[in-house]
């Protein structure tokens, strides 16, 4: 389609009905984002479905945590770095850079402390005989569904941390926009919103009678 | 609450709500993420459980798809075509669980029975 014909129909269509535009308008890096968290749900949902199907099936499932207290400081920090998030990106599309990396920075530094403790708690379920195939209190399959539930979400917050600091660097130089700020803040609240399935199934379900 | 500002043609999400707006969003999150560390001390049965910590985790995860990651603000196309992709996905994906309930049943081929030699 020629740009005269492409501007005519802009001028003569709504948005989105014609070729030309991206489907939606949503503009691509947003869309590829939204389309890569739609299936990393589904994954993650995969995950946490086959770690329900496995308790389900197995009377002796380990209860190991005696205590919610690292759990609970871990959601607060995860779910205190999403406000931060929101804000970097707030400030990034009101044009203020330094405000945009300052957040950014901050929820990085968040995202490391989740991390690190997420780590501590791993060292010490290892030290207490817990394998990928093996522990003390039960059905051998739970470290196994822990530790892939469990790191795989480690494994997307490490990202989004190398991530944040790359796209924050970035914006801060002026070689990033405040929409790469935006898809970066997408997937940040996408590893929140996985946390908030994880706690419940896998920490707190161990309180049930 | 204000009137959704979905917009069929227009931009889309802009960040342009106030601190404000987000701070509470951001206590509403943490109220709920308390509620699911509440009922846990309540010690219910492992069902009774799993469904008031799934219907709070849904409510908690709308907040923060609609509001944090501003879903709400999209274009109404987009934002359709997300939510019902995504919950068809993963309804979609439950249909397992009745097997699960088998297992644990243990009938029929599933726990081995005395004096039967399993494959």
């Amino acid at each position: 389609m020629s740009a005269e014909m492409t501007m005519e129909a802009h001028a003569h269509h709504p948005p989105g009905m014609i070729e030309g535009l991206p489907p939606f308008v949503v503009p691509a890096k947003k869309m590829a984002m939204w389309l890569f968290i739609i299936a990393d749900a589904a994954t993650f949902a995969g995950c946490l479905v086959a770690y329900g199907f496995l308790r389900n099936g197995t009377p002796n499932w380990p209860r190991p945590f005696e205590s919610m207290t690292n759990a609970a400081l871990m959601t607060f920090i995860l779910l205190t770095s999403s406000l931060t998030m929101l804000m970097g990106v707030r400030a990034a599309k009101a044009s203020d850079r330094s405000g945009a990396f300052r957040w950014t920075m901050i929820t990085m530094v968040l995202g490391i402390v989740f991390a690190a403790l997420h780590i501590r708690e791993w060292l010490e379920l290892i030290h207490r005989g817990m394998t990928l195939s093996s522990n003390p209190w039960g059905s051998p399959h739970f470290g196994a569904a822990f530790f892939s539930i469990t790191g795989l979400h480690l494994l997307h917050v490490s990202g989004g941390v190398i991530a944040l600091l790359i796209v924050g660097l970035g914006y801060n130089a002026g070689h990033r926009n405040a929409e790469d700020m935006e898809v970066t803040g997408l997937y940040w609240h996408f590893v929140d919103l996985v946390w908030m399935f994880v706690v419940p199934f896998v920490y707190l379900l161990n309180m049930a009678r | 609450m204000d009137a959704p500002d979905v917009n069929p043609h227009g931009a889309a999400a802009k960040y342009t709500d106030t601190p404000g707006k987000y701070y509470v969003i951001y206590a509403c999150v943490l109220v709920l993420a308390g509620l699911q560390f509440f009922i846990a001390t309540l010690h219910l049965d492992t069902s009774a459980m799993f469904a008031r910590m799934l219907l709070v985790a849904i409510v908690e995860a709308g907040l923060a798809v609609m509001f944090f990651m501003h879903l709400w603000a999209e274009k109404r196309g987009w934002f359709i075509f997300v939510v019902v992709f995504t919950v068809f996905v993963m309804l979609a994906m439950q249909y397992g669980w009745t097997d699960s309930k088998r297992m644990e049943n243990g009938a029929p081929y599933t726990q081995p029975k005395a004096g039967v030699i399993q494959q």
